[in-house]
């Protein structure tokens, strides 16, 4: 977990200005505006759904924006029983999300199978997509997708993207610099 | 008409077609043959006014001779009345003439027959699997299917895993213990 410099500055002198890192800025925007492609499959779609409708308000977090179209997504959520005839196309879908994206499994069904061991259902979706947050469940309240999202949040700050995508670009400035 | 009547009447109209007529709770049920289907499924229909057909399911008897048993549960709408007909299906014979000209909603009953049973129906429009793929190599409601699935490969269309049952489906032993005690992780293979 990087840590960040303690950032002072005199708002006399210098004005509404912040020194932080740029990937801290960069994973701030990200996870406050993460745009979720709702995968809803079964009953943790109605949950979804409450979770986006005004008592439980995931647009606190900036993530009402559910686009059906996973070009103009950053996280997808499955909610619900993934069926292995559903399997293959959630992968497509999943693949036409651009980059930076995650996956939040929501409820039993999406992270393990659920109740459901059988001929029929994929045991976890974490088969086929990498996930990021497992939300339990059956189905996980709205709270519970809520503390989720939070989670992925989290996750998301920890991220150094910069850092990770340019690294020899990122170690030559930090030589210029210092 | 009561339901004893409807059964009255179609024993009345054919014979010794209808076999076994029971009365079970007051419901009636009666056996008929694979080839009588249509000529009864006909009657029932217009002359009974059994015009709803509410379902038709399909019963594995591994081990049996015949194997296969089709149910077709019938309702009257103007007498507010049930009627059961079943039908043995051997498993050489593998096919049954095709109600779905008489009943629409026959079509996709007999449809998830064929997806997880295996029968097939004579001039059925359009019989293909309604639930799984086609071209999904099993039947997966016959006895001999295992529970946790067979696993299978069709290329950008569906793959099947076997589940790990971890010792189930059920391991829950009965008893008056709280649940922590009576659900077990995984059953221990000496009970």
């Amino acid at each position: 977990m990087p840590e960040e410099r303690a950032t002072a500055y005199d708002s006399k002198i210098e004005g509404n200005v912040i020194f932080t890192r740029f990937d801290a800025a960069l994973s701030w925007v990200r996870k406050n505006s993460l745009w979720p492609m709702p995968m809803g499959l079964a009953c943790c779609a109605i949950e979804l759904m409450a979770a986006a409708a005004s008592r439980f308000d995931i647009a606190r977090f900036g993530a009402e924006v559910m686009r059906f179209s996973p070009r103009q997504c950053d996280v997808m959520i499955v909610a619900g029983t993934v069926t292995y005839k559903m399997a293959l196309a959630v992968k497509r879908i999943y693949e036409q999300m651009p980059e930076p994206k995650w996956v939040i499994a929501m409820g039993a069904c999406a992270s393990t199978g659920g109740m459901y061991r059988s001929y029929a259902v994929l045991q976890g979706i974490d088969q086929l997509l990498p996930v990021d947050v497992y939300i339990s469940g059956c189905p996980p309240r709205p709270e519970a997708l809520l503390a989720g999202l939070m989670k992925l949040q989290e996750k998301i700050s920890w991220e150094r993207s910069f850092r990770n995508q340019k690294p020899e670009l990122a170690e030559k400035l930090e030589e210029a610099l210092s | 008409m009561t339901g004893q009547e409807l059964l009255d009447s179609l024993g009345k109209a054919f014979g010794s077609k209808v076999q076994d007529p029971t009365e079970f709770r007051g419901e009636m049920t009666c056996v008929i043959a694979a080839s009588d289907l249509r000529e009864i499924a006909k009657f029932c229909r217009d002359e009974l006014s059994l015009d709803y057909l509410i379902d038709i399911t399909s019963i594995d008897n591994f081990g049996e001779d015949p194997r296969f048993e089709i149910v077709y549960h019938l309702y009257s709408m103007p007498h507010a009345a049930h009627l059961r007909l079943k039908l043995k299906v051997p498993e050489e014979a593998g096919a049954v003439d095709t109600v779905s000209d008489i009943w629409p909603t026959a079509n996709w009953h007999e449809r998830e027959i064929y997806d997880m049973m295996g029968l097939k129906f004579n001039g059925h429009p359009d019989l293909r699997r309604i639930l799984m793929w086609d071209g999904y190599p099993f039947f997966p409601l016959r006895k001999d299917f295992p529970l946790e699935g067979l696993p299978s490969e069709m290329p950008d269309v569906a793959f099947t895993k076997v589940t790990p049952l971890e010792g189930g489906p059920f391991v829950t032993v009965p008893s008056t213990a709280t649940s922590k005690d009576r659900e077990p992780r995984a059953r221990p293979p000496e009970l």
